[in-house]
């Protein structure tokens, strides 16, 4: 039963209720030709992403547990001596535990950075004004714009040399010296608070944010939009200001969508590579474990190292993932 | 309790306008400086860092990373030229693969769709450091690696799934009464997608190609492990990559560069906005 109603996972319209299994043998004929049709015209993807995406990653699992260099790769065979070293070396090297822990601050500063720029956004552009299309345009920018040309015009901006941010900060807000956003690894003190983050990581933090903010502004307004004005209408009539309404109407509406911003976000802020190694190159105490595996495959040549890396983030990845498929996407089945 | 009301909408009003001009400023102002430093020549910037207006246009840069290496430039119109093989080569074939999926998914029940969805979702959500490993060594060994068909492929691999499920919410919206009546006039399955599912879903595959187009063209991590090694192949985001830092390529020329491989994408974007805003937040209604 399950297997026939659940097909496709997709929402049902209430338009159309499914066909109703017609009298005899004609719907088991026609049924039986729709899944041969079904099967014939999924298998292309299917064989794509079976050949290029799930089999490289069971063929990572073999080279995790093997001594593979990039020298010796054509002389070795597939199924060389298996041997546990790779995971002694990454679990047993200080370096690989604070990558993980760079990451993570990386991925929740990050993401609660972007859902909370995304959220100002989407508030502050809720009420139509003359030019909000454009205005709404030009805030999804960072992110459709070409990573690595954005990434190029911040460490411009950023250059301790020419960059305008160092040239009017230097003026303008009193810096004693010009800041090397992207290479100095000493830990940001603001306003003589510690924050324990180094300056670099902290700029590839607001970077991110930056990018993404405008997914989460995508999605919150969608959200905002569907939002029945009648619920805020009420709460006006009874009384309740600005921020009343905004923390007892607004919020409780919003808080299902952020969460599962909050997940996807996290989890692919957890996996970025690009951002940081076009920033920082992986320096100054930002080589979160993305661009560690990059590092060891590519500067080392290590790919049974670089594999066993991957493989530990694919786990921490898989039950983040598997969280979020459990927890936050029941809907699609009671549909 | 008025009285505190009054004063918040004022506060909340002032505040709109400045986060507002704030997020605008945040937003535009390094494409502006991009396109302003592409427009200086690399002394003045040096002699006066924090000028925000141009004084004298200088086209230097763009005519510079242009031409031909064997000119004296960058040889950027290579780039451009890969650039839009490689994109334009993934939409066709991710188009011409995951239409058929998308409609078999969302119409036709077949043993094990369900499973085949949940495979894609998981596709779309894992990381592609993960098979950057394995498909380096693979691409390596059987010597594809430093080719741009072997790049589009990857393309496709990693973008098919996410195309298929933003087809798929599309043609769930498509009622299954059109498609009845034309298989009660003797249509066949086939002819039922050709004729029928696919006209009308033709903003939703206007919408998912320019997608696929910004996704193969704004890609840097494969492009940088497969491409690295051979300059005539490289693609402009990683000839901007490769060239930023070094000493002979003025940081003002290669500004050049990446305003010309931003161009393309921000008129993509503000030619079909409303496409690609609902395109992105496919799936967000049932969030």
């Amino acid at each position: 039963m399950s297997a026939e109603t659940g097909v496709g996972a997709g929402p049902a319209i209430p338009e159309t209720p499914p066909a109703e299994p017609g009298p005899g043998r004609s719907r088991g004929v026609l049924a039986r030709a729709d899944a041969r049709a079904g099967l014939a015209l999924i298998s292309p993807t299917l064989i794509i992403v079976l050949v290029m995406v799930v089999l490289p990653i069971l063929w990572t699992v073999l080279l995790a547990f093997q001594r593979l260099r990039l020298l010796n790769l054509r002389t070795t065979g597939l199924f060389g001596n298996f041997t546990l070293n790779n995971f002694d070396n990454v679990f047993g090297s200080g370096a690989f535990w604070s990558s993980l822990g760079t990451t993570v601050a990386y991925s929740v500063l990050g993401t609660a950075g972007a859902i909370g720029l995304g959220l100002v956004a989407a508030l502050a552009l809720r009420r139509p004004f003359p030019g909000r299309n454009l205005v709404r345009a030009a805030m999804l920018l960072p992110y459709v714009a070409p990573i690595v040309a954005a990434t190029f015009a911040w460490k411009t901006m950023l250059n301790p040399q020419f960059g305008v941010a160092n040239y009017w900060g230097t003026r303008l807000l009193g810096w004693d010296a010009p800041i090397a956003f992207v290479s100095e690894g000493r830990p940001v003190s603001l306003f003589g608070l510690e924050l324990g983050i180094p300056t670099a990581l902290l700029t590839v933090i607001v970077f991110e944010a930056w990018r993404s903010f405008p997914f989460a502004f995508l999605f919150l307004t969608a959200r905002l939009q569907a939002v029945p004005g009648t619920l805020e209408e009420a709460a006006l009539v009874d009384g309740a200001t600005v921020s009343q309404r905004f923390r007892h109407v607004l919020l409780p509406q919003l808080l299902p969508t952020i969460a599962v911003l909050a997940v996807l976000r996290f989890i692919w802020t957890f996996n970025s590579f690009d951002d940081i190694y076009l920033l920082t190159g992986g320096g100054a105490g930002t080589e979160v474990i993305s661009v560690s595996v990059f590092n060891s495959l590519t500067a080392r040549g290590d790919i049974g190292g670089a594999a066993a890396q991957a493989l530990v983030l694919a786990a921490i990845l898989a039950v983040l993932v598997g969280l979020y498929l459990w927890k936050l996407s029941p809907r699609e089945e009671q549909s | 309790m008025a009285n505190r009301d009054r004063v918040e909408t004022q506060l909340f009003g002032v505040m709109r306008i400045l986060v507002i001009i704030g997020l605008l400023v945040v937003t535009l102002f390094p494409f502006y400086y991009s396109v302003l430093l592409s427009l200086r020549p690399l002394d003045a910037v040096l002699q006066d860092p924090g000028a925000l207006l141009p004084t004298d246009v200088d086209l230097g840069s763009y005519a510079s990373v242009l031409s031909s290496a064997a000119a004296g430039g960058q040889g950027f119109g290579v780039f451009m030229a890969n650039s839009a093989a490689v994109a334009l080569g993934t939409v066709a074939l991710t188009l011409a693969i995951a239409l058929p999926g998308a409609y078999a998914i969302s119409r036709l029940r077949f043993f094990g769709s369900r499973q085949i969805s949940v495979l894609f979702l998981a596709v779309y959500l894992f990381p592609a450091i993960l098979l950057a490993v394995p498909l380096f060594v693979f691409f390596t060994r059987i010597g594809l690696r430093g080719s741009l068909v072997g790049l589009g492929i990857v393309y496709v691999s990693q973008i098919v799934a996410v195309s298929i499920y933003m087809l798929r919410n599309y043609f769930d919206t498509v009622p299954v009464s059109l498609e009845e009546a034309a298989a009660i006039d003797g249509c066949s399955r086939l002819g039922i997608m050709w004729r029928i599912s696919l006209p009308l879903a033709k903003p939703a595959i206007i919408a998912n190609a320019l997608f696929i187009f910004m996704i193969a063209w704004n890609e840097f991590l494969f492009a940088l492990l497969f491409l690295v090694e051979e300059r005539d192949r490289w693609t402009v985001s990683l000839g901007i990559s490769q060239l930023a830092g070094s000493i002979e390529v003025p940081d003002t020329v290669l500004m050049a560069g990446s305003v010309i491989v931003t161009l393309p994408i921000v008129i993509l974007f503000f030619a079909s906005e409303r496409l690609l805003t609902e395109g992105l937040t496919a799936g967000a209604e049932k969030g």
